[in-house]
């Protein structure tokens, strides 16, 4: 910056009047519903207006709710499921688009990668709905594999982002060396460009695994009767009477995106 | 790569072709598994919105025109007049202009704050970034919860007002369509921050004291200067924006008390109680063709102004 003006207050010509007000607000804002919904989740009484004291009374009779139990494991059995193989699929499509020549079909591969990205949720909802509904009755089967498969898909682009940009960042002389050391393709991608991709990896499959556990719409339409994961569980509670359990919840469900999110960002940073 | 001559012999030709294999059967698995549960549904959602609504839900596999007929038409049952479903154009009309004024909120408290980040010491942008991502990443059922319960009869803000004496009785925000707004911005800011800055960042500064050194007011480097320079950051950060909101469902269904309709909503009601799928598949593919417009629009611009994009 040049020091040419000479005034009281120095000008400063990155300043706009009244933006970092406005930023600070936007930030409090940003925050501040989160915060009183974590702060209430603590509360003695069951009111969600007045603070009657601190309390871990709702995440026990959250713990305790036969019905929120089973929606939890359900999210995280299908969560896990689906960051798995999520993980798995969008490896071998981002080890087959980057790294290599433009190939036929390439834009094709990448427009259905990102499609779960382009569509509304609502609309995937309901195309699977249809597709689902008309097999459940069909086939009679109504076991998870709806659930697993939907989510599975979704969540690829998810997992494909990161991996994508750790392999275009990769160095490739360390596998070029391997290769010259007479070392077999797989033993190549097995010992060297597996590891260097690890952090890419681990981040798709967070995210992938965040993704999916904060699932509603897609579930809402594909559960059968039943199957309730916890977003799916929440929405139909909160038609009815609101209790501090549903903080308890939603603070523990925010805590773990929180702290997923944070991981990724360390991975990333790591690199650089 | 050094490898690459400008004469391909039939051995390079060969690696080439074995690579684009290898490539695509990479490829396959994910395509399958996004076929499924993707892209295929899609089309079959588009053969069902052309067939017949079934009595009880479902459909009859005679082919109609029914379900698009609905969309803005309603036919009498009585005696098959044809007038305007009046019902649905105001829904139509609610969610574009509730995303429009959803848009509008963003780029007000988001333009400031991206401004405000990209002007930050180089080291301390990634932590301001992280800030609004964090929000971004978590569950959006709960931040639309959130604001649910600091907005209600009860709630903080009402509380807050009563206590001060601005008001008296509680104000009614919960289940309005501005309840919707400010949740949908609330939601979807992140995604007006992030492009801004994206573009902000850019900005050369040197520009804006050249400015400053003609005797422009700050006024007048923000509307000539500014805002021109980051108007692709704009132009993306809105559409981003614009449409989650126009398909969103689980907002105006928490915010908006079911009364308060959106047209994600609607396409529920076609599913449920309405019982009309070739309706709601109709209809789902009208928001489909708005929004791919919209993407196409953002990818123009992308494009035009090198935005990178992943």
């Amino acid at each position: 910056m040049t020091s040419a003006q000479v005034s009281a207050k120095p000008f400063s010509v990155r300043k706009l009047p009244g933006f970092t007000a406005v930023a600070i607000t936007c930030f409090i804002l940003l925050y501040a519903p989160i915060m009183v919904l974590v702060g209430y989740s603590f509360n003695a009484g069951a009111s969600l207006a007045l603070w009657e004291g601190f309390s871990w009374q709702w995440y026990y009779s959250a713990w305790q709710n036969d019905k929120i139990q089973e929606a939890t494991i359900l999210s995280i059995i299908v969560a896990l499921q689906a960051a798995f193989y999520a993980t798995v699929l969008a490896t071998m499509a981002a080890l087959g688009t980057t790294r290599t020549r433009k190939f036929k079909g390439q834009t094709t591969i990448y427009t259905m990668i990102n499609q779960p990205l382009m569509v509304p949720e609502i609309v995937t909802a309901v195309a699977l709905l249809i597709c689902f509904a008309t097999i459940k009755q069909l086939t009679d089967y109504h076991g998870l594999v709806y659930l697993v498969l939907a989510h599975t898909a979704f969540c690829i682009p998810f997992a494909y982002l990161p991996i994508r940009a750790r392999l275009e960042g990769m160095d490739r002389s360390l596998e070029i060396a391997a290769a010259d050391l007479y070392a077999t393709p797989w033993r190549c991608f097995y010992r060297v460009t597996l590891p260097l991709m690890w952090p890419g990896i681990l981040a798709g499959a967070m995210l992938a695994f965040v993704i999916s556990l904060d699932d509603v719409v897609i579930t809402e339409f594909v559960k059968s009767a039943g199957q309730d994961t916890l977003p799916t569980y929440m929405l139909g509670q909160l038609r009815r009477v609101i209790t501090p359990e549903m903080n308890a919840i939603s603070s523990v469900l925010l805590s773990v995106s929180i702290l997923m999110v944070s991981l990724i960002f360390l991975l990333n940073r790591k690199k650089t | 790569m050094t490898r690459e001559t400008s004469q391909h012999s039939i051995p390079e030709q060969n690696a080439r072709m074995q690579e684009t294999k290898r490539n695509l059967l990479l490829c396959t698995p994910a395509l399958i598994v996004l076929f499924i549960a993707a892209s295929g549904p899609l089309l079959v959602m588009l053969f069902y919105s052309f067939l017949t609504a079934g009595d009880y839900g479902g459909v009859e596999y005679r082919l109609s025109l029914d379900g698009w007929f609905n969309v803005f038409l309603f036919r009498d049952i009585f005696d098959d007049v044809l007038t305007i479903a009046d019902a649905h154009v105001s829904i139509f009309w609610r969610s574009i202009r509730l995303s429009i004024m959803t848009t509008l909120a963003c780029l007000i408290f988001g333009f400031p704050t991206a401004y405000f980040i990209a002007t930050r010491p180089r080291q301390s942008r990634n932590f301001w970034l992280f800030l609004v991502t964090i929000p971004f990443w978590t569950n959006l059922l709960i931040r639309t919860f959130a604001i649910m319960e600091v907005i209600r009869n009860n709630g903080v803000v009402n509380n807050l007002l009563i206590d001060l004496g601005i008001i008296q009785q509680p104000i009614q925000m919960l289940y309005t369509d501005f309840a919707i707004m400010l949740g949908m911005t609330y939601v979807y800011l992140p995604l007006m921050i992030l492009p801004l800055y994206a573009s902000m960042e850019k900005l050369d500064f040197n520009l804006v004291e050249a400015a400053y050194d003609l005797y422009a007011t700050r006024i007048r480097v923000l509307r000539k200067v500014i805002i021109p320079l980051i108007k692709p950051g704009i132009v993306a950060g809105s559409i981003l924006v614009f449409i989650p909101s126009l398909g969103a469902f689980v907002t105006p269904r928490v915010l908006g008390g079911g009364k308060n309709l959106m047209l994600g909503n609607l396409i529920e009601l076609q599913f449920g109680q309405g019982r009309n799928w070739p309706l709601g598949a109709a209809l789902s593919i009208t928001l489909l063709v708005i929004v791919m417009v919209a993407l196409l629009l953002y990818v123009r611009n992308a494009q035009r102004s090198g935005i990178q994009h992943d």
